[in-house]
């Protein structure tokens, strides 16, 4: 029987400096490099195969599966490149990973370039996030001075190189083809696929992207077995993933375990949902399994196994595991309004289903919110939605009717309440975390 | 101004990539560490650098979100109100700052300290409410604690990031955004507490990860390119894979 909580990427953050090379390595880093280096790279492919390790940037997509696209007979070079742009509201685990411990990234990197044959590899990372820039930069310089970045890495005659290269804000450049468009020094706009990027991607050669924790995640397969990854999960959503908990519970942070937990024992973990006024613990209203761009669930579903299957199949996804909390005193429709608003704002302007449905979004919910509009503005919402979902270019569109069609299917009353009360009738105020000492503010 | 010494560090962006134009983006948080702002000279070095036109250069400059066409102050001051930090108090916050310095979103002080500016999701939701000071992260702030920032800032008291350095100004954080280290990276903690809470739940259980001689079943791993996109989260990717495969 696996433990509840598994720390792997987690288990060094409470190292003393532990973004520092030597405290990687005396903690067994850059083992499971020396292992890699010593196999034929196809092994090293079939190791992460075998594990069943799927991308853990939202999508699921199996990560050696990926990796096996790569047309090892294309003459052009091949590239490996990270998305390190972390920005889907919500999600708040790979900033914090590249905080605490570039170097499990950085040796994921190595033997996965070495996997695909890359010799030129980039993490592109959120320009937002200073000091994780820091720590990526020092960790890189810090793994050339020790061999394990530069060339004939260690012996092996393999070559590498990684560059750390800083966005500049743009959410849309978390989606892969958008991201090799910024990383080529163009507006951040995505690709029609095909050709995917194993065959066509940065510099129109054959390259992988994978999220960070994807690639964080092959030096432990490596290290441990592909067998020792599979132990973990459920049938079809092996090994371990890092669950954000965010809003209103007792104890947001990290916690690291199997796939397949549930959100009451995430919640039961972070001690509970926070007190209300009377000192009782409020009531779970809402929550997204996977940021916002995931069909937001209610308590009917804090048994469902947070699995790619299982969160599928409850009528959401499992995305980024980014678990937003939202307890009773929180107004759905404000929720959607901000997320909405998101949208509209990132949207690349690229296809007229998301750059013009955004905006008509923004306002029909608006004026819903203020009160104003009527009861068939919620079928024109769910029409607009219709008009974008699975007709935009890219994900983001999609992702924009998420909150809009499962609140209107969950919540269909707080829209009819604000149309009654003729505004919210929330207290803004009840839902902030300083409501004790700001509450009769 | 776009001096010789800048223009040299611009070329030596452009020069780290296998195709220089993916310089771009350093390149212009470079302009901007040097100008305070993109510049119309910056533009057009950039766009001389890297042989493409100067409005193909704005046109990324005005893609991105970071990159700024008015002067910005020594700091910049981004409140997260995202839906989960605005429904924790950004909008709170967001609004006392406003009142107490006195400008509107993506203004600065007349004093020239302080930009303010609402901000996306900035991942670290687990902090919330979350503020970014030059984009340095600033944790669990309340309207007071906000306040207290914007008037150290001003008053040129050190403040200090909630995990990292001192707040350096906004153009040497610019500068370390362009690839230049500004040798600040081991400032600040491994990781602040509520990235710890789950590590510390398990340390106090004992829980681990399996030894790595763990027998475990071989993974259900979908053998080809149609089942992997039948289990991935995405509806999307089949359309185009149908689309590749016929």
């Amino acid at each position: 029987m696996t433990d509840v909580l598994t720390p792997v990427l987690t288990d060094n953050w409470d190292a003393d400096r532990a973004w520092t090379l030597a405290s990687y390595e005396a903690q067994g880093g850059y083992a499971g490099l020396k292992n890699a280096l010593s196999m034929p790279q196809d092994d090293v492919i079939a190791a992460v195969k075998d594990s069943g390790l799927r991308g853990r940037g939202g999508a699921g997509f199996p990560t050696g599966m990926k990796w096996s696209f790569i047309p090892q007979d294309n003459p052009n070079p091949k590239y490996l490149v990270v998305n390190a742009d972390e920005s889907e509201p919500g999600t708040c685990k790979d900033i914090p990973l590249m905080m605490a411990s570039p170097h499990t990234l950085v040796e994921g990197v190595i033997i996965s370039s070495y996997a695909i044959r890359a010799n030129k590899a980039f993490i592109y990372v959120r320009g937002e996030v200073l000091h994780v820039v820091r720590r990526l930069q020092r960790a890189v310089q810090e793994a050339y001075e020790a061999g394990h970045l530069g060339a004939d890495i260690h012996g092996s005659g393999y070559d590498l190189d990684l560059i750390v290269h800083a966005g500049a804000g743009a959410y849309i450049c978390g989606e892969e083809t958008a991201l090799l468009d910024s990383l080529e020094g163009r507006r951040g706009q995505p690709r029609l696929r095909p050709p995917f990027p194993a065959v066509a991607g940065l510099y129109a050669s054959p390259t992988v992207i994978n999220n960070v924790e994807s690639i964080a995640s092959v030096p432990s397969i490596i290290a441990n077995g592909a067998d020792w990854f599979a132990s973990m999960g459920t049938e079809k959503s092996k090994g371990y993933g890092i669950f954000s908990l965010s809003g209103h519970v007792n104890k947001p942070g990290q916690y690291e375990a199997p796939l397949g937990i549930t959100l009451r024992q995430l919640i039961d973990l972070a001690g509970g949902m926070r007190n209300g006024a009377g000192g009782q613990p409020m009531g779970l209203k809402f929550w997204t399994p996977g940021g916002s761009s995931t069909p937001l669930l209610n308590s009917e579903h804090l048994d469902v196994p947070l699995d790619f299957e299982a969160v599928g199949e409850a009528g959401s996804m499992l995305g980024t595991r980014a678990l937003q909390i939202f307890d009773e005193t929180t107004c759905v429709v404000r929720a959607v309004l901000r997320w909405t608003e998101f949208y509209k704002h990132e949207s690349c302007g690229k296809c007229t289903p998301c750059r013009e449905g955004t905006w008509w979004l923004t306002q029909t919910l608006a004026r819903l919110e203020k009160g104003q509009g009527s009861e068939e503005d919620l079928d024109v919402l769910l029409d607009q939605c219709d008009n974008i979902l699975g007709r935009a270019f890219c994900a983001l569109g999609d992702g924009a009717t998420s909150p809009i069609t499962s609140s209107i299917k969950y919540f269909r009353a707080d829209y009819l309440a604000h149309l009654e009360h003729g505004g919210c009738p929330f207290d803004p105020m009840a839902s902030t975390v300083f409501v004790v000492e700001g509450a009769s503010a | 101004m776009i001096d010789a010494k800048t223009r040299a560090e611009l070329e030596e962006i452009a020069a780290r990539y296998p195709q220089k134009r993916s310089g771009l983006l350093p390149m212009l948080h470079l302009v901007q560490s040097v100008a305070g702002q993109i510049t119309p000279d910056g533009i057009e070095a950039c766009a001389e650098i890297l042989d493409i036109s100067a409005a193909e250069v704005s046109g990324v400059a005005t893609f991105y979100t970071m990159y700024k066409r008015r002067p910005v102050g020594d700091y910049h001051v981004g409140v997260c109100t995202n839906t989960l930090c605005a429904i924790m108090g950004g909008d709170l916050i967001f609004e006392r700052l406003k009142e107490h310095l006195d400008v509107g979103n993506d203004e600065t002080t007349e004093d020239g300290k302080i930009t303010l500016e609402h901000v996306e999701c900035n991942a670290a939701c687990d902090f919330a409410p979350v503020m970014m000071v030059n984009w340095e992260f600033m944790d669990n702030q309340t309207p007071e604690s906000a306040v207290q920032v914007v008037d150290d800032l001003r008053d040129g008291n050190p403040v200090h990031s909630t995990r990292g350095p001192k707040i350096c100004t906004w153009r040497e954080a610019e500068r370390v955004l362009a690839g230049f280290p500004d040798d600040l990276a081991d400032e600040g903690p491994t990781a602040g507490p509520a990235s710890l809470v789950g590590l510390q739940i398990a340390r106090e259980n004992g829980w681990k990860a399996p030894a790595s001689s763990a027998n475990g079943s071989a993974a259900a791993v979908a053998d080809t390119k149609v089942d992997a996109v039948e289990e991935a989260d995405t509806a999307r990717a089949e359309s185009e894979t149908t689309a590749e495969e016929s």
